[in-house]
């Protein structure tokens, strides 16, 4: 990960920012463009509630690379509040704590790190209410 | 629009290549194809390869391997669609031959996935994932589709052995065919005593890691007919769609919006339905993909894809035969040559070469391909001639 | 009138216990026990740092406050576990408030007494009148080799306090600040070295107790107070016999301690130590209560600050998670194993 595509995504992985369209109010995490609901092109900034639910879930136990000495780790498909669905990690907890449905709320992480000396890469993840 | 006809397929046995680099893998197969078409010139190619980049550190593949098959000067270029590159790639050969800018279209697939370790190999798979919101949280392909399969057992009571018995089936057909990787009969038992990869998603449940390449040959029908000793194949229709790749931004995540669209594209065009279907090559990278693929095809009702497999209906001799080459599962998944392969399955089904794996009185086949977890796929279907 | 107009804590789950640890290095945990009174401490996740757990009790002290973090003209982290050697942890910390870009940050450093230099520094600017609100936080991810006596304790938290010139939002009024240090090498830890070494028991009399007692003493004689004045008093806690001691040294008796006395089940938090002591009396005062917080850092030095609780404070103190509950609740206990995993002290391949 180099700094300039982790920095770029910033706003959004610090403080959820999304976009919210001006003309139908469907709200897009990333932000987009062009809303694919009703073709506008103007876009709201708003932030994304910090509260959700566990729409689906997985325990991961062969890693990618960067994230070995976290598994097992739950992966899931949370339901923020205001309706838009984000992937994140479910930390915190033992696997066999997150079911579909669970009240989770969006809490500040360190992701991982590139090596020993690149940039350390922060975002979110969820923790169970 | 002319009609268009497979005259030629080429493969070798799939697995660990450890002596053959990825410009020979798909060298090999091209020669295949070539001898089996009896033809000695083409004037296109098409190379579906995923990620030749990253996986070999090879970009502009397309130029290598024509000058290595020794036509360098015939147009040639790369097609990309993560795992569904094979299937895209025949769709830009066939649309090529079908619109008349091609008499003689080569379709290779390929894939060199063991240049990597392990970690490389699962980051480079990832790619076809939405890096910045999908990856950059810690998704691997496993945990996607495991993802998928817990939404679908919660939604339809899909259950662990039902995703099983879609591994042993394909293994068992497998063992039928020669170029498969692995030669290995399965019980639901070992399936699910295998080591966890992704809950509920166990390592039997996947599909590996493999060096393969895979060839095939179009020309126009009527020329077919001139050229070819083999019993004539058509392509009847070919259809293609897209789909958000990044799982939370699908409307559903247990159906197949892309597989749907494309099979109804597909359907349309060979003017065919779902019941005339005599076998079908699906997209089985994961045991639950297979299941949610039948329902988008229309072999089982929404949420009765695991019914189906358990039931026997999709083994050989079954009511509609899926993966009888073994699927990804068994015969393996080099990613850019699995859609390639599939066609090649119906073909030797279709011209009535499939060996011990022969569906009888086959006179349609469907093959399709998937890219990541559903964001693009192919459905092409051929027929006897 | 200068004060905190929001305060917030973050401890992680996991925690180990001493016995766990003794296991290991053949040490008597019931002379950590009895003699240290030290029973437990938390241990941050692989996921957790100085910046994540700042970022956390940062925005908890943000909800208290009820403020635009837009307004937050200053962000101060001290800590003596910045995640980078080069590159401030406030930046991030501000920009995951969405306190930038007008906004001045500096991360500081003073072994265990930096957040409260943080708090110091932040309530001096505002009370200066230079920015709005200044945020001053102390967070660690402690360090203690493995098999020293610093293991038992080296635990991991965050507290953050939001310094206001506004009457109608301050919860704890500052009422006055002292401060008082000495060059004492009792603790340190040299560049590219993992662990702090420190001068064993000349880490008590002459570094502890007199820092501490002199700017307890020093505080109170500026502030013209006595320690019957106050409902509570916070000392910065290495373990949970120093701070029990320096407070009888002081005048103070136990129940005026115990609020803000978390180290028998928190461990040492380091630049977290103090500062999560007064979050967890700020969670309990009642208006008018005034608190006596006396802070201490290696090398060395001690921080003091008199707050009076306001009667805003009540209503802040239901907005966020209480810094006891986060101790209390929800814990997570950690084989040895693990918690070397999770502090990175097992060797691994590139």
């Amino acid at each position: 990960m180099q700094p300039q595509r982790y920095w770029r995504e910033i706003p959004r992985r610090y403080r959820l920012e999304a976009g919210k369209c001006r003309k139908c109010g469907k709200v897009f995490m990333p932000p987009r463009l062009i809303c694919d609901a009703c073709r506008c092109t103007e876009f709201d900034m708003v932030r994304l509630s910090d509260k959700g639910k566990v729409h689906t879930y997985t325990v991961i136990r062969i890693a990618p690379s960067g994230f070995g000495e976290q598994v097992p780790f739950v992966l899931a498909l949370v339901d923020l509040e205001g309706g838009v669905r984000l992937t994140m990690q479910v930390a915190d907890c033992g696997p066999e704590d997150v079911k579909i449905g669970s009240p989770v709320k969006v809490e500040f992480r360190k992701i991982n790190e590139v090596g020993k000396s690149g940039v350390i890469c922060y975002g979110y993840k969820a923790v169970l209410a | 629009m002319r009609d268009v006809a497979v005259i030629g397929v080429g493969i070798n046995k799939w697995g660990e290549h450890w002596k053959t680099s990825l410009r020979d893998l798909a060298v090999e197969a091209a020669l295949k194809a070539l001898e089996d078409a009896k033809v000695d010139a083409v004037d296109s190619i098409q190379i579906g390869c995923m990620s030749g980049g990253l996986f070999a550190g090879q970009e502009h593949l397309a130029s290598l391997v024509a000058d290595y098959l020794g036509c360098a000067g015939v147009p040639a270029s790369r097609v990309e669609s993560a795992c569904a590159s094979g299937g895209v790639a025949f769709k830009a050969a066939y649309a090529e031959v079908a619109a008349g800018l091609s008499d003689a279209a080569l379709v290779l697939g390929v894939e060199k996935m063991t240049d990597v370790g392990g970690d490389e190999a699962t980051y480079t798979l990832g790619t076809a994932a939405d890096q910045e919101y999908e990856c950059y949280n810690g998704a691997t392909f496993p945990g996607l589709y495991a993802m998928m399969a817990v939404r679908h057992m919660h939604e339809f009571g899909t259950t662990r052995r039902q995703l099983s018995m879609v591994a042993v089936k394909n293994h068992d057909n497998g063992l039928k065919n020669p170029d498969a990787q692995y030669h290995a009969k399965l019980t639901p038992e070992e399936v699910e005593r295998s080591s966890m990869v992704a809950d509920p998603l166990h390592l039997l449940d996947c599909s590996p890691i493999t060096d393969g390449a895979a060839a095939l040959v179009l020309c126009p029908l009527d020329r077919a007919k001139k050229l070819s000793g083999h019993p004539l194949v058509k392509v009847l229709g070919v259809g293609h769609a897209t789909d958000a790749i990044a799982l939370h931004s699908r409307k559903n995540l247990v159906r197949l919006d892309a597989v749907e669209k494309a099979a109804a594209r597909a359907y349309k065009a060979a003017g065919v339905k779902p019941s005339d279907i005599d076998l079908a090559e699906v997209h089985d990278c994961f045991t639950i993909a297979e299941i949610m693929v039948t329902e988008a095809l229309g072999f089982a009702k929404p949420g009765e894809g695991g019914k189906l497999a358990a039931s026997g209906a999709t083994a050989l001799g079954g009511k509609i035969p899926v993966n009888t080459s073994g699927g990804l599962k068994s015969k393996g998944h080099p990613v850019g040559a699995t859609g390639v392969a599939q066609i090649l399955e119906l073909v030797q089904q279709l011209r009535g070469e499939a060996g011990g794996r022969q569906v009888r009185k086959a006179k349609v086949g469907l093959a399709q391909n998937m890219g990541g977890t559903g964001g693009s796929s192919t459905v092409s279907i051929l027929g006897k001639a | 009138m200068v004060g905190i107009c929001g305060y917030g804590a973050y401890i992680p789950r996991n925690r180990i216990k001493v016995e766990e640890i003794s296991k290991v290095w053949g040490t008597d945990a019931e002379s950590y026990k009895k003699g240290l009174m030290l029973e437990e401490k938390s241990v941050p996740s692989p996921d957790q740092d100085t910046i994540t757990m700042a970022v956390e009790a940062s925005r908890k002290a943000v909800k208290r406050a009820g403020i635009d973090p837009a307004l937050i003209g200053a962000v101060y982290v001290g800590s003596e576990s910045h995640p980078y050697a080069v590159k401030p942890s406030g930046t991030v910390l501000a920009e995951a408030l969405g306190a930038t870009p007008e906004c001045h940050t500096s991360d500081f450093e003073f072994a265990c007494k930096a957040g409260t230099e943080a708090m110091y520094v932040a309530s001096q600017l505002v009370k200066a009148g230079s920015v709005k609100y200044a945020l001053g936080v102390g967070a660690d991810t402690s360090q203690g080799a493995p098999g020293d006596a610093l293991e038992f304790s080296a635990a991991a938290g965050a507290a953050a306090f939001l310094f206001s010139t506004e009457k109608d939002k301050i919860v704890a009024e500052l009422i006055d600040t002292y401060a008082y240090m000495t060059d004492t090498p009792d603790f340190w830890r040299r560049e590219h070295m993992h662990y702090p070494r420190h001068g064993g028991r000349f880490t008590g009399e002459q570094a502890y107790f007199k820092h501490v007692v002199s700017a307890g003493k020093g505080m109170m004689a500026k502030a013209g107070m006595k320690p019957s004045d106050f409902a509570y008093a916070v000392f910065h806690q290495p373990n949970g016999k120093f701070p029990l001691r320096a407070g009888k040294m002081l005048g103070f008796e136990e129940r005026q301690i115990l609020t803000g006395w978390l180290v028998n089940k928190l461990g040492n938090t380091y630049s977290g130590a103090s500062p999560l002591g007064l979050t967890a009396v700020l969670d309990e005062a009642k208006a008018d209560d005034k608190i006596l917080v006396v802070s201490f850092g290696s090398g060395a030095g001690s921080d003091g600050f008199v707050f009076r609780a306001t009667d805003k404070l009540k209503a802040a103190q239901g907005l966020a998670e209480k810094t006891r509950q986060m101790l209390d609740e929800k814990k997570r206990f950690l084989e040895y194993g693990t918690y070397l995993k999770y502090r990175k002290m097992i060797i691994m391949n590139e």
